[in-house]
């Protein structure tokens, strides 16, 4: 078994902390796994990404190679596109939030951007915002796509629950069930489809 | 043993803890600032008295570590690839001292300039220094090279350079450590009392002896397991994978076994036994080195009139920037998956001042004091106000080095060049301003200075700054006038009466140092934050 992911957003929107999440539960499956991240300057408001490769063997390359990305989870629409060349075009999916972050002067508009999105085989775009802020988990947006990922992960999502409680245990109970019921609330939304 | 889940950074700095560091002694740079910070925060490094506070430039770190290499202790110095050059000094002298207790340079490269205004290869500098060199393919070997290469540093007497590229540094897998595998070393000097003493009478015996070295480093890169010569059938190529460019060989053949043989370069001086055994068995040779084409370059000579060498050189590889997987499979002829092109309308999205920056009230008032002047009078320096380089700000028109904002502003002043204006980091004026600002006081310079204080190194992560709460005393002590050293407050209600003291002070014929203080953002809610959790 082996799983190929892409996590990204714009630096200080949090996107990178899913993988964190992720990670935990692979290993505590026994995965092997690897995690390539952005540091540096492209946090100050530039677009960062994550490659996240697990798998039952040992992982070669730290990058995922082009083309061969089976899920890009993405909180924010034009950056799950600006990784497409990573994307398995036939078998990949990507699990996207609907709403732009407007920080450059020449974004485009979010009809086009959404309907580059519809062109591809594999996709979920939703307003993730919209059901984070439902469930009064403001700053739960990432947890809900995270959820709404959970389908496609090969990850039971006990394991991703276990990884959060474990991950948000020092920030008390309320937050880790907020967190659980954002994941959940995701996951509904895959399943639905 | 115990398992962790470490950036291949975190796991050098892991490895030191276990290996019997005594001190790590560091300027932060991305990808190596993550090394110093988890040893500053490890309770273990605490516990256990190991030394870790920021240095004010490489230099005086790399210093540091061999003064306490000299007293018999473990020491480590961690940059980035740049700040080699800064160290270039005690880098080149330390092989000529050689060393006491164990010493590892971390050198922490930048291939495709994530954040970085070049892609030097620190395997250049080391080669010139005669200075061994381990360079890891993943985290695994990064913490085993960390143990090896102390143990090879005080076999030999030699700083040991540890290389490393920005997808390992910031890359992270399990690794199996081996926690107190050794205590620290006790305070025991050398017996050559004139090793450390560079007087040409030692220096030339010295000098001698590091050629010397030269060959039992040699044997210990062919012998020592970490180079390893995996025969295969095919002998049209014989590829050598340097570093981290093994592991994106191996992704090109997950089902099968490669072909070809291949020599795995972690160690250098580069085994030439091992190479000559591979260029005689194989018509043709695939060099893949992650950086610049380094052994390339000596595997070819000047002439190139043997085999064919494939490369950076040659084409086969992309002159620059980092490897791949695709990369490396292209260049074997291997038939590469492909994805989807990224459509049209997705923009760049380069990083910028964060909202709230105190940087971006210091441009605006700059922008518009500086305005009747014309363009390009503006020299900046390196940190996170050079994105004041980008729109909407335009504002400042060089970036070369640290500290190159004061000097490069004095030499344009000195050739009539007025008004000149210098924008530098407080970090950044305490890592290598000061000299020059003394160049620019003993010169009467008519150089208008501003040192954007936010308290904070920023762009690495907010690391403590060698200058906060010192640059007046420091301006001062250096000899500027103290009517001319001017503190304003970079906010918007202060706009009018900021641009006011900008256009006075660049009237002055002199040197004039302005202090736009206001703390980092990203530092100041960090620290609320943690204010909160507590």
């Amino acid at each position: 078994m082996k799983i190929d992911i892409i996590l990204c957003g714009v630096g200080g929107m949090g996107a990178l902390s899913s993988a964190a999440i992720i990670s935990k539960a692979a290993l505590g499956m026994g995965m092997f796994m690897k995690q390539a991240e952005t540091h540096g300057m492209s946090q100050r408001g530039g677009d960062v990404q994550s490659h996240l490769r697990l798998s039952d063997k040992e992982i070669s390359s730290d990058l995922i190679p082009e083309g061969e990305c089976d899920l890009i989870i993405s909180v924010e629409p034009m950056e799950a596109l600006r990784y497409l060349p990573f994307l398995d075009k036939e078998n990949g999916w990507v699990i996207t939030n609907e709403n732009p972050f407007i920080n450059i002067p020449n974004y485009p508009e979010k009809e086009d951007i959404l309907a580059e999105i519809k062109k591809l085989k594999n996709s979920i775009v939703f307003d993730a915002d919209k059901i984070a802020i439902e469930l009064g988990n403001f700053k739960g947006t990432n947890m809900v796509i995270l959820g709404a990922a959970s389908k496609y992960l090969k990850i039971d999502i006990e394991q991703l629950e276990k990884a959060i409680t474990d991950t948000f245990a020092r920030k008390g109970e309320a937050i880790v069930e907020s967190n659980i019921n954002s994941l959940r609330a995701g996951r509904a939304v895959a399943d639905k489809l | 043993m115990e398992k962790l889940l470490l950036l291949g950074d975190e796991a050098i700095a892991q490895a030191a803890i276990d290996a019997g560091l005594s001190g790590i002694f560091a300027y932060p740079g991305t990808p190596s600032t993550e090394i110093t910070e988890y040893i500053q925060a490890s309770k273990e490094a605490k516990e256990k008295g190991i030394r870790s506070n920021w240095a004010c430039n490489e230099k005086t770190a790399m210093e540091a570590t061999l003064g306490m290499s000299y007293t018999g202790k473990r020491a480590m110095f961690s940059c980035k690839h740049v700040g080699i050059n800064v160290a270039a000094d005690p880098f080149m002298n330390s092989a000529i001292t050689g060393v006491n207790g164990g010493v590892i340079y971390i050198a922490a490269d930048d291939p495709s300039m994530h954040s970085s205004q070049d892609e030097q290869d620190s395997r250049y500098f080391a080669d010139w220094a005669m200075i061994p060199v381990l360079e890891p393919s993943n985290q695994q070997e990064a913490y085993d090279m960390v143990h090896y290469g102390y143990e090879l540093s005080e076999k030999f007497k030699t700083p040991v350079v540890l290389r490393v590229t920005t997808r390992l540094a910031h890359s992270r897998a399990a690794v199996n450590i081996r926690r107190n595998a050794r205590k620290q070393n006790e305070i025991k000097l050398l017996d050559n009392p004139k090793q450390f003493i560079l007087l040409p009478v030692n220096a030339r015996r010295q000098y001698n002896e590091l050629i010397a070295k030269q060959e039992g480093l040699e044997n210990a890169a062919m012998n020592d397991g970490f180079n390893k010569y995996i025969d295969g059938k095919n002998k049209k190529i014989g590829i050598i994978a340097c570093g981290l460019s093994f592991n994106y060989l191996m992704e090109n053949y997950q089902e099968e076994a490669c072909e070809y043989p291949i020599l795995k370069i972690s160690q250098y001086p580069m085994p030439v036994e091992m190479v000559n055994r591979l260029y005689e068995e194989c018509d043709s040779v695939l060099i893949l080195e992650e950086g610049q084409p380094v052994y390339e370059n000596k595997i070819l000579g000047l002439l190139n009139k043997g085999k064919k060498i494939m490369g950076r050189i040659d084409g086969t590889i992309p002159r620059v920037g980092e490897l791949n997987p695709a990369i490396v499979g292209k260049a074997l002829g291997l038939k590469v998956s492909e994805g989807l092109p990224i459509p049209a309308i997705v923009a760049p999205r380069p990083p910028k001042l964060c909202e709230g920056c105190p940087h971006a009230d210091t441009y605006r008032a700059l922008n518009e004091a500086i305005e009747p002047h014309g363009k390009g009078r503006v020299f900046g320096d390196i940190g996170c106000y050079t994105l004041g380089a980008l729109p909407p700000f335009n504002g400042i028109s060089t970036t070369v080095c640290m500290g190159a904002s004061i000097t490069m502003a004095k030499g344009a002043s000195e050739s009539g060049f007025l008004p000149a204006v210098a924008v530098i980091g407080d970090s950044t004026f305490t890592h290598s301003g000061m000299t020059g600002l003394l160049d620019c006081v003993n010169d009467n310079a008519s150089v208008t200075i501003f040192i954007l204080d936010n308290a904070i190194t920023a762009m690495t992560g907010t690391q403590k700054s060698s200058a906060t709460g010192r640059i007046e005393a420091i301006c001062e002590g250096i000899g500027v006038d103290p009517d001319h050293i001017k503190v304003i407050t970079p906010l918007k209600k202060f706009h009018a009466e900021n641009v006011q003291t900008i256009k006075d002070e660049i009237a002055y014929q002199g040197v004039s140092v302005i202090i736009p203080r206001r703390e980092c953002i990203v530092w100041a809610n960090k620290k609320r934050k943690d204010a909160k959790k507590q």
